[in-house]
């Protein structure tokens, strides 16, 4: 097999595992549009937001220190104890869920009714808020993040490969465990959403409010609900994205490569935000491969947002969305 | 002809109609320094089929968005069931048992008939989020009761033709029979129809009248409706209650109405001099 190919395998391989972080972080944009029709711009800084709060749970960081210290003078930092992994993630869950009823209360439920790009607006100033939040509260400084996930080459695949095409393919396990949560996190969400009576709630208010309270559905409920599952989501992908490069600021920034998946996955897909994903991701790492040495490189950076461009002009509703349907 | 005692009366073709499930206490709604509605009360028996009348603009819909509370009203009282109700939200009120329809028709329109019936079901559903997220025991087992009930009603409203599509791709008429039979799977006490002919053809409308008094028939619901169109409104209903610029101007069975000269003059138009 001609050595190119080869190593296109590997490239199409590691875009995959790279596109199931980019669908990640779209199914939680895709999980609030669906529910209230908000275009949640925060949803990146949430994912930031939970793996710096999983962090400090974790290494017992004293929430504020900066701020007690600058203000009484004392000299805090850590409780001193290490909790378990586990544990951290249930009370970070625990954290996102009254994040979601803080942003509901304070923030969403004023603006039931506004014009969408008037809730927009709200999450662009939720996302600013939330950074500078997480920021005063755990600090600024890049953390490592390690809950335990296995990382590094995964030499059975090595092994499988270097036996069948003479070359060992590097596919890290961290990838593969993320791949296996995604999958298992949206085979749950879709069950929910179809079977369940909240599920169905869900989508019922997504519909018609009007026709939602007229069957006995608390809205104020449902949105709660929905940002708490937005909040779950991030936290899956603040995890898996904090494992593998550090917690950092430029975590947040993840959000934006999920604009363009959205845009080609249909904004009302949770299928469409997983495909969407899985091609950006494999689309970009081979148009790198393939084209990147003739163009000077560094073309992951725009390769989505053209790719979205395309689409936008030729299938603005996306690969899954719901068709638009203007009638005159 | 009418028996004002509580427990009731008979009507002519032999129904009996029970105790006062639903009083309006002189019920004043305002929007700003518009009067929607000005002083009524009026009362809703058990097992009756109640109709609210009145040209446009009367204040016929304010009414039902007071009953289903959809509005507060800035006074009166509203007793339901032998209780005095606080002012409430609408997903409240729906939970004590008040099911209502809408004049322009609100399904969820991306959900198949038998999931937006189904929804109806929700306020008979206990099983919290944890056990509908693990889907055990009683989520499931509820979720085949439920199922059960929406069957039998989806039976009873000939559409089980239509069960798995999608409500968008239905024409108005059947729209409007899911939309009855999404607030009939409630089980409600008080079934409130807002304009359940509106739009529709003589045949159309012959099959809603037909389904109203089966239902009405059949699971003994209590039902209080607004309606256009007089014809149907004296066929189908036992009492009426006749609105004009927010004020009642009649109140009795059909006939009474229809002799009541207030009602004639607000229908026909009577010269002011």
């Amino acid at each position: 097999m001609p050595e190119q190919l080869i190593f296109s395998i590997e490239v199409f391989l590691n875009g995959l595992m790279a596109g199931v972080l980019y669908s990640l972080v779209a199914l939680g944009f895709v999980l609030i549009y669906k529910a209230s029709g908000i275009f949640n711009y925060a949803q990146g800084v949430m994912a930031l937001f939970a793996a710096m709060t999983l962090v400090g749970i974790m290494d017992g960081q004293v929430p504020f220190s900066h701020l007690i210290n600058a203000t009484f003078g004392t000299d805090v930092h850590h409780f001193g104890w290490q909790l378990p992994a586990l544990l951290s993630i249930l009370l970070t869950a625990g954290v996102m869920v009254l994040l979601a009823w803080a942003v509901h209360h304070f923030v969403m439920r004023h603006l039931v009714g506004q014009e969408p790009i008037i809730l927009f607006m709200a999450t662009i100033g939720l996302a600013y808020f939330l950074e500078g939040f997480a920021d005063l509260m755990w600090g600024s400084e890049i953390k490592t993040l390690d809950v335990g996930l296995p990382q590094g080459l995964n030499e059975t695949i090595d092994e499988v490969t270097y036996n069948i095409f003479g070359y060992g393919f590097f596919i890290d396990n961290l990838d593969i465990v993320a791949t296996v949560i995604a999958a298992l996190l949206v085979v749950a969400l879709v069950l929910f959403s179809q079977y369940t009576k909240h599920g169905r709630a869900m989508r019922a208010v997504a519909d018609d409010h009007q026709a939602a309270l007229s069957v006995g559905i608390n809205l104020d409920f449902i949105w709660v609900m929905v940002w708490s599952v937005a909040g779950f989501v991030a936290l899956v992908a603040g995890i898996i994205w904090g494992a593998k490069s550090g917690v950092q600021f430029s975590l947040s920034l993840i959000a934006l490569k999920a604009l363009p998946v959205l845009m080609l996955g249909g904004f009302t897909s949770i299928p469409g935000a997983i495909v969407g994903g899985l091609i950006i991701g494999v689309g970009e790492k081979l148009f790198e491969f393939w084209v990147g040495p003739l163009v000077g490189g560094a073309t992951e950076n725009w390769f989505a947002y053209v790719l979205a461009l395309i689409f936008l002009v030729f299938r603005p509703q996306g690969l899954f969305g719901e068709k638009i349907i203007e009638r005159v | 002809m009418l028996d004002a005692s509580q427990d009731g009366y008979i009507t002519e073709d032999g129904r009996r109609i029970g105790g006062v499930v639903m009083e309006m206490k002189n019920i004043t709604l305002r929007f700003g320094g518009v009067v929607a509605i000005k002083d009524i009360s009026f009362d809703i028996r058990e097992g009756e089929i109640r109709a609210i009348i009145g040209p446009n603009g009367a204040g016929k819909s304010s009414m039902l968005n007071v009953i289903s509370g959809f509005y507060v009203p800035q006074e009166g009282e509203i007793w339901f069931r032998g209780e005095r109700r606080p002012p409430m939200k609408p997903y409240e009120v729906a939970r004590q048992g008040i099911a209502r329809t809408f004049q322009n028709i609100a399904l969820f329109e991306g959900m198949s008939v038998l999931d937006n019936v189904m929804t109806g079901r929700l306020t008979h559903m206990k099983s919290g989020l944890f056990q509908q997220a693990l889907w055990k025991g009683k989520a499931e087992e509820e979720e085949v009761a439920n199922r059960e009930v929406v069957e039998h009603i989806i039976d009873f409203l000939e559409i089980q033709h239509i069960r798995k599509t999608p409500v968008a791709r239905l024409p108005y008429g059947l729209k409007k029979r899911v939309e009855l039979a999404r607030a009939l799977a409630a089980e409600p006490k008080l079934l409130l129809l807002d304009e359940p002919m509106a739009g529709m053809n003589v045949e159309e409308k012959e099959d809603m009248s037909r389904f109203i008094l089966d239902v009405n028939d059949e699971f003994g619901t209590t039902i209080a409706l607004i309606e256009h169109d007089m014809g149907v409104v004296m066929d189908l209903s036992d009492r009426v209650v006749v609105m004009d610029y927010g004020k009642k101007i009649g109140d009795g069975t059909p006939d009474e109405v229809r002799n009541n000269q207030e009602v004639i003059d607000a229908y026909l138009g009577v010269s002011h001099d």
